[in-house]
């Protein structure tokens, strides 16, 4: 092999990617070829000092969490059995127990202003959870037309879902989840890195009046009632722009059901 | 096992399979999730972004798992990641996708000359870094897959959808252009 050949194929040399034969016809001709030796070398040295200096860059742990959570998982056998598990639900055992022995404290959680404090408490463990753990959809679709009918047979009511992308409010699924006694239908949105979950369930008539934002361990909450229904957004997102989420879903006609576009 | 069985009842077949399908995506496809990130990361030039890029081409792989037929899966994501990365480009920085790479056009190959000189045995961290951050994005691509992810030819083919052939001129001309930043750094230093 001359210096012209070898020249040609120096990288793929390099690069141990040439077949056997070739490999040897141009070490064979490294061995007489100065001029060669030092091409090989010069990229060599190229070679190590990208590996050597360019960063490797691992992919975050929150990302890790976040790409595994998106993963759909299997609902719960029964919603008590999720009830069970949690340890923030000390609380509400305390509460069955004593309702059934008496109704003095059972008197104390039904103010008003006591029911929200531990609704919005239950409200943010819940997300909390829902980031943590492999919990965060059970349905993962972008598709409203396919996050909607999930939910037929799996909750006595049927929770408006709207993709709000061109607001800037991508949906990404939806799961199940359980709030003060009741199954509650969740819709997760997406706001460039934030997760929104939107609580939904009907509303009973006990709970307040659409109130100012509220936020508690760090995140933000926003609550309406539209339609019959009660709706809670949960996020680290900022308010302003959770209010901006919130009026995007307010504003939206319902689907009822049938298809849309 | 119980869970299972509630889920026939309620769906009837869906949910069971898209939960075996999300135990083989984790273990299939997750492991090269550091290499999905790298790839996005300096493809984008920073952390946001790059993970923007990530969990959109996540979601999107699972939504594909369905059609990987087996081979390498690094390769099969890495193709996602990077077709995900140039679909987010149009989006957020169009003028970067019509810098088309003016090398492939006008270069001509002077095989008798040795581009490659020693200067980047000395070269530092920092100088490595910025140069290859300096690099049009088709040849930063290739230098990352090559020297960073260890990809075959063959591999970077598949994941840039060019042939071997454009693939060897890219990476040569990718790799003289870095050395030439590299040796115009260190003829800067006193």
């Amino acid at each position: 092999m001359n210096c012209e050949d070898t020249q040609k194929l120096l990288a793929a040399y390099s690069d141990g990617e040439l077949d056997l034969t070739r490999t040897l016809e141009i070490e064979e001709h490294l061995e007489i070829c100065e001029s060669c030796r030092e091409a090989v070398e010069g990229l060599s040295a190229l070679k190590k000092a990208i590996w050597g200096g360019a960063p490797y860059y691992k992919a975050p742990v929150e990302l890790r969490q976040r790409v595994i959570a998106s993963l759909p998982r299997s609902v719960p056998a029964e919603p008590k059995s999720h009830f069970w598990q949690m340890g923030g639900w000390g609380a509400g055992l305390a509460m069955a127990a004593c309702l059934s022995i008496g109704l003095f404290l059972g008197a104390l959680v039904y103010r008003p202003h006591q029911l929200r404090k531990e609704v919005v408490s239950e409200l943010t463990s819940s997300h909390i959870r829902s980031l943590l753990a492999t919990h965060l959809m059970d349905v993962v679709s972008t598709d409203q037309h396919t996050v909607k009918p999930w939910f037929d047979g799996k909750i006595d009511f049927a929770p408006p879902v709207q993709d709000l992308s061109r607001n800037g409010f991508p949906l990404i699924g939806g799961r199940l989840d359980y709030i003060h006694g009741r199954t509650v239908a969740v819709l997760i949105y997406q706001a460039r890195k934030h997760i929104i979950n939107l609580f939904i369930w009907p509303s009973t008539g006990n709970e307040a009046e659409t109130s100012s934002p509220t936020s508690q361990q760090g995140y933000n909450l926003v609550h309406w009632r539209k339609s019959g229904m009660t709706f809670w957004a949960v996020s680290d997102l900022n308010t302003k722009e959770l209010k901006e989420f919130s009026q995007a879903v307010e504003s939206e006609p319902s689907t009822g059901g049938t298809g849309r576009q | 096992m119980s869970g299972r069985v509630f889920n026939l009842e309620m769906d009837g077949r869906s949910s069971m399979n898209e939960n075996e399908s999300a135990a083989q995506f984790e273990q299939e496809i997750l492991p090269h999730l550091d290499a999905a990130y790298n790839l996005a990361r300096w493809l984008t030039g920073n952390d946001h972004d790059a993970q923007d890029v990530v969990q959109e081409a996540s979601l999107r792989a699972f939504k594909f798992f369905g059609g990987f037929r087996g081979g390498s899966s690094r390769s099969w994501l890495l193709t996602i990641v990077r077709n995900t990365f140039y679909t987010w480009l149009g989006q957020n920085r169009p003028h970067e996708l019509s810098e088309q790479s003016t090398e492939e056009l006008h270069s001509v190959e002077d095989p008798s000359a040795n581009p490659y000189t020693l200067i980047a045995r000395n070269a530092s961290v920092e100088a490595v870094r910025e140069a290859i951050e300096q690099l049009p994005v088709e040849f930063r691509e290739i230098i990352v897959l090559r020297e960073l992810e260890s990809c075959s030819y063959k591999e970077i083919a598949a994941v840039t959808g060019v042939p071997i052939g454009t693939v060897m001129s890219r990476l040569a001309r990718a790799r003289k252009q870095l050395q030439e930043i590299l040796n115009l750094e260190s003829g800067e230093r006193p």
